[in-house]
């Protein structure tokens, strides 16, 4: 294992450092050797990116506290306008290192005043003989704020004609970032995914005290084997590690077994691992529902998840409605007379025809259709009249508003509106029962 | 009118209680989630409403007023139409939250002005330190004031926040705000409620996984909106206590628009005002529509003139036609022995519908449990029923009184238990004898129970009698007896109370549930002008413009214009003229054409025999006028001009192909 080694910070910090990422030295070691000394400048801008639950964000957040470096750790979705983005960093700035916790409030509206306002922060406490680090997470959001963001972010130190470095955190690739007009290309840095031996290791690192270590890793390993093939988001399986243990723990509890008896645990936990997959791991049912559950030794059976209640009840007409918006989506219009109208020849042909055509029409998806096709299928497969009422029309509009059919094409509200029908052909199937 | 203010109050109450009623169990799982946080996740809960999107809005007032008063002062109500970004949301949750902080303590007033006047920063940090600003002072305050409102709330309530139409956020922002507040779930504690109109798979659809994985989701189902129907029905139209009633018919019509169209409470509710508004604006003897203390002296309170309006009452001419001639007289000609007359009638009026009420709900119960329900499985269907005509002419009824007849023992006992339960709670004075009556059969039934285990000794001794005789003639003669004693024996015992029963629920029948339109002085108390509701309430804006145009004779009330079939009269307004000739055209209509026809319409009556030379020329005016009238079409939306061929525009009405 590499030691990490740098000749500016003392090896205590380092070696705290080491124990506190596990499975990430490698990267740890080049950022180090990227920020250099403390008073020395470093590369203006690095971007970091790497798949969801990564260890992107918690590797620089340890790395920079624990090295006590000074930083701006700043959410991009949280700030969501490019103003809040920098006022907030403006006062992180300046509560980071000054004694004086309560400022007046900042105001900056555009870039220039960042700058300034910068200017004046980073001199006023002292910070320019040290390299000072915005640290901007889930940097994607830059890419829909106001144009000069993003390429003023890459070369602040140049702008500002101070020690600073922008780190930029991302779930996606540089290219996808790279403005029309050009820019400062940043340092790129690849964050790899963990693989199994890395969230096995991660995973039993935080015990609970009352256990010992290698129970608790016997645990994780049982409980990867379940779950690491649908799952390998570090974060969603510590949640499932947690949730499950107790369950793990109460033959050795009861005494039953004891700890070193993997495999009675084993064939204990299993089948609960496996009813947790199907689940909790989708969030049909909540957490504190499953915990509810263990605690009571109940079947989940009895707990419908939130995929069990599909039947959604309509009123008459909207039903109809919703059958006829479906009819108009799926089949084509040449059809229409086949089907609708009462007198109607060659049915043995059509039938074949239909079979043909419903496949490929369900791979193609719904197709828009006019107002007034609607309303004659409708009439066409209500058994008694209806009336053209205020009433039907605004069902229609009902309909859009639950996101069961959709309007397409905005432009002409007035002359022919068109609607599409959303729903899959299952609810179409209970809803005409 | 007074009633009327009575009655909405009353409906609103209703309503207001059975939310909350819906709702408590809820607000004991919100308790509940507070303790929990540990995770990561924002609890929440999927409130899944139904489609009567009306409907929720009263909902989620009573929800929120509720949670205030009991769980936290700080309630937000969200709504998508003022959330189309983040940071509208984030405004708009912060000036709801601020605002109702003010609600609770009004010291705090100069402060929230102060910061709405800063132009807030909206944003989490701003957020979270105003409620650890709130949170403080509320515990600083404790000892001295505070008390009463402190120890409703805990030392941290939760911040809920309600999404009122979860289908209609757009996904971005719904996720953004997620991610948001839950990366600050520990710095202040957070409660989303979702209200879902269709179902819970919405959430999947709206939400990523990475996002719904912040969530802790629980889900909970208000009572569809069918049920809640049924209740409303149940404690306004089946009790005695409101002296307004409706007909079958307009009752039928209010059902029908709430199943058909919109399943809607509040609309149904809605349209019972509307009921009685028209009924009293168009009765004029509704006055004495009124409780049973106030007819007395509404009764004497009688102009000769409403008193004439009683005599016109077609239900009452027939009472009068049944009297004996010196009564007639006197009911004709005397105002003060009519009024003696009218209060008795209405009185008794009051008695049957007390008497109704119970008995309809005795024969909802039996009728309920019958297989394939021909009379109806809800109370409403009944109620129309039996409102409608002598509901023991009907095949239904006959047919459910042959079930009714095969009912088995142990299902007879428990109807029979119910409805002298119903009948118990009931306050007519004439229950007490059939009360009685019901008993006996209860008793009856149970000592046939010991009667039973009698009767099988008696077959079985038969049957060891049977095998003693081996002879051939003696056998078939004790079969046949055997028979014959069986079924006669069944018919005997409990056949013949069960006909008994049934036979008397039907006298009951017959007695009390007669239709309203045979008592005297219905009117006064039925509202049944069901045309002119659904006039009012179905709309059908086509068919208006259809008639209007077709038919200006219809609206405009002028006798010129009543035209005979499909001629188009010159003398109607231009744009009805433009608008018949437009109905015979196709999709595209030639401008030219149109014209052309128009100009000869308009010239027929003017000049009979037109001359050849203004024909061929269209005269000036004419050409204004049609102009005009085809621009009102356009505005009407009934054509629209069209690119695909020059002079012509293309037709938006129905049926133009």
């Amino acid at each position: 294992m590499p030691n990490l080694e740098h000749p500016a910070y003392p090896a205590a910090d380092l070696l705290h450092l080491e124990s506190l990422v596990p499975c990430r030295e490698s990267q740890v070691s080049t950022l180090l050797s990227i920020f250099g000394e403390r008073q020395q400048f470093s590369f203006p801008s690095i971007f970091i990116y790497g798949h969801t639950s990564s260890g992107k964000t918690y590797v620089m957040q340890t790395l920079l506290t624990t090295l006590q470096l000074p930083h701006v750790f700043v959410n991009c979705v949280e700030y969501f306008t490019s103003r809040l983005l920098l006022e907030e960093i403006l006062i992180q700035l300046q509560s980071c290192s000054s004694g004086t916790e309560h400022t007046s409030p900042v105001h900056c509206d555009t870039l220039n005043d960042f700058v300034r306002l910068f200017k004046q922060a980073v001199a006023s406490q002292e910070l320019q003989d040290q390299t000072l680090y915005i640290v901007l997470d889930r940097a994607e959001q830059l890419r829909e704020m106001e144009a000069n963001i993003l390429p003023a972010f890459l070369r602040l130190q140049e702008l500002t004609d101070r020690n600073v470095t922008v780190v930029l955190l991302s779930e996606i690739v540089w290219e996808l970032f790279r403005p029309n007009t050009g820019c400062f290309e940043p340092f790129t840095m690849y964050f790899p995914d963990y693989s199994i031996g890395h969230l096995q290791k991660i995973l039993s690192q935080n015990h609970p005290p009352e256990y010992s270590a290698d129970f608790y890793a016997a645990y994780i390993n049982i409980l990867l084997g379940v779950f690491y093939m649908v799952c390998r988001d570090l974060k969603e399986l510590q949640h499932l590690a947690a949730l499950n243990f107790a369950k793990y723990c109460e033959p050795v509890v009861r005494g039953e077994a004891n700890e070193r008896d993997t495999r009675k645990l084993w064939k204990n936990i299993e089948p609960h691992l496996k009813k947790a997959m199907q689940t909790v791991y989708l969030r049909e049912i909540s957490s504190s529902q499953w915990e509810r559950l263990q605690h009571d030794g109940g079947e989940p059976g009895q707990l419908k998840g939130l995929s069990a209640h599909t039947h959604v009840e309509l009123p008459y007409y909207s039903k109809f409605l919703l059958i006829a918006a479906y009819l108009a989506s799926y089949n084509p219009v040449r059809t229409d007379k086949r089907f609708f109208l009462k007198h109607h020849g060659k049915i043995r042909k059509t039938n074949f025809m239909k079979k043909h055509e419903k496949t490929s029409n369900h791979l193609l998806g719904p197709k828009p259709f006019p107002l007034d096709r609607l309303l004659a299928i409708l009439y066409s497969i209500v058994d008694n009249r209806v009336a053209p009422t205020a009433n039907i029309f605004s069902q229609i509009t009902s309909l859009v508003t639950l996101q069961l059919l959709s309007m397409v094409g905005q432009n002409d509200q007035l002359d022919g509106p068109r609607y599409k029908c959303t729903v899959s052909l299952d609810f179409i199937r209970a809803i005409a029962r | 009118q007074q009633i009327q203010e009575d009655l909405n109050k009353q409906l609103l109450d209703n309503l207001v209680s059975f939310l909350s009623r819906s709702h408590s169990d809820f607000q004991e799982k919100t308790t509940e989630w507070t303790c929990r946080m540990k995770f990561r996740e924002i609890p929440t809960a999927a409130l899944v409403l139904g489609v009567n999107v009306t409907d929720h809005d009263l909902t989620f007032r009573g929800l929120s007023d509720v949670l205030q008063d009991n769980i936290t002062p700080y309630v937000a109500l969200l709504e998508a139409k003022d959330c189309p970004g983040v940071k509208n949301l984030m405004q708009k949750l912060m000036g709801q939250l601020m605002n109702c902080d003010i609600d609770v303590d009004s010291l705090e007033d100069e402060d929230c002005v102060q910061v709405s006047q800063n132009r807030i920063r909206c944003s989490m940090p701003s957020l979270i330190s105003w409620y650890e600003s709130v949170t403080k002072k509320t515990d600083s305050e404790t000892p001295s004031k505070k008390r009463n409102s402190s120890s409703r709330h805990w030392q941290s309530p939760p911040v809920v926040v309600i999404f009122k139409d979860m289908e209609s956020f757009t996904t971005k922002v719904l996720q953004d705000f997620i991610v948001i507040s839950s990366q600050h779930i520990h710095e202040l504690p957070l409660v989303l409620i979702f209200g879902i109109a269709t179902s819970p798979m919405i959430i999947h659809r709206l939400l990523p996984h990475s996002v719904s994985s912040l969530l802790c989701i629980e889900l909970f189902q208000s009572l569809s909106c069918k049920e809640h129907l049924s209740t409303i029905i149940d404690k306004l139209l089946l009790t005695s206590r409101f002296p307004f009633k409706l007909g079958e018919k307009v009752l039928q019509v209010l059902i029908n628009i709430f199943l058909y169209h919109d399943f809607s409470v509040q609309n149904f509710i809605k349209g019972f005002q509307l009921c009685i508004v028209e009924h009293f604006y168009s009765q004029p003897l509704s006055v004495l529509c009124c409780h049973v203390v106030d007819i007395k002296k509404r009764v004497y309170s009688l102009s000769h003139d409403q008193c004439e309006n009683i005599r016109r009452l077609p239900s009452f001419r027939r009472y009068v036609e049944k009297q004996e001639s010196g009564k007639q007289i006197e009911l004709l000609t005397n105002d003060s022995f009519l009024k003696e007359e009218a209060e008795k009638l209405l009185e008794d009026l009051h008695v049957y519908h007390e008497n109704y009420v119970s008995i309809l709900r005795c024969l909802h119960v039996f009728t309920s449990s019958l297989p394939k329900y021909p009379l109806g499985k809800q109370i409403r269907e009944l109620h129309c029923a039996c409102l409608e005509n002598r509901v023991w002419e009907t095949e239904e009824y006959e047919s459910s009184l042959q079930l009714a007849r095969m009912l088995n023992k142990t299902d007879l006992v428990t109807m029979l238990q119910q409805c002298v339960e119903i009948l118990m709670s009931s306050s007519g004075k004439e229950f007490d004898k059939t009360v009685g009556k019901l008993k006996e059969f209860l008793t009856q039934f149970q000592n046939l129970e010991a009667e039973a285990s009698q009767e099988r000794d008696v077959s079985v001794s038969s049957q060891k009698e049977l095998q003693k005789k081996t002879d051939l003639y003696h056998l078939q003669k004790t079969l046949l007896e055997l028979k014959e004693s069986r079924r006669s024996k069944k018919l005997t015992k409990f056949e013949m109370l069960r006909f008994e029963v049934v036979d008397y629920i039907d006298s009951l029948v017959r007695r009390y549930l007669v239709p309203a339109d045979d008592r005297t002085l219905h009117e006064i108390l039925y509202f049944n002008a069901a045309t002119v509701l659904r006039g009012h309430l179905n709309a059908a804006p086509r068919t208006a413009l259809h008639t209007a145009l077709n038919n200006p004779h219809w609206y405009l009330k002028n006798q010129a214009l009543k035209c005979d079939g499909g001629g188009i009269s010159n003398k109607a307004p231009d744009i009805c003229i433009v608008y018949k000739l437009h109905l015979e055209c196709g999709r595209l209509i030639n401008l030219v054409d149109w014209l052309e026809a128009f100009s000869t319409v308009v010239m027929a009556a003017e000049e009979p025999n037109a001359d050849a030379a203004s024909s061929d020329q269209v005269d000036d005016i004419i050409h204004a006028r049609f102009i005009r009238a085809v621009s009102e079409l356009e505005l009407l939306g009934f054509i629209k001009p069209s690119k695909q061929k020059t002079d012509h525009v293309a037709r938006l009405t129905w049926g133009g192909c």
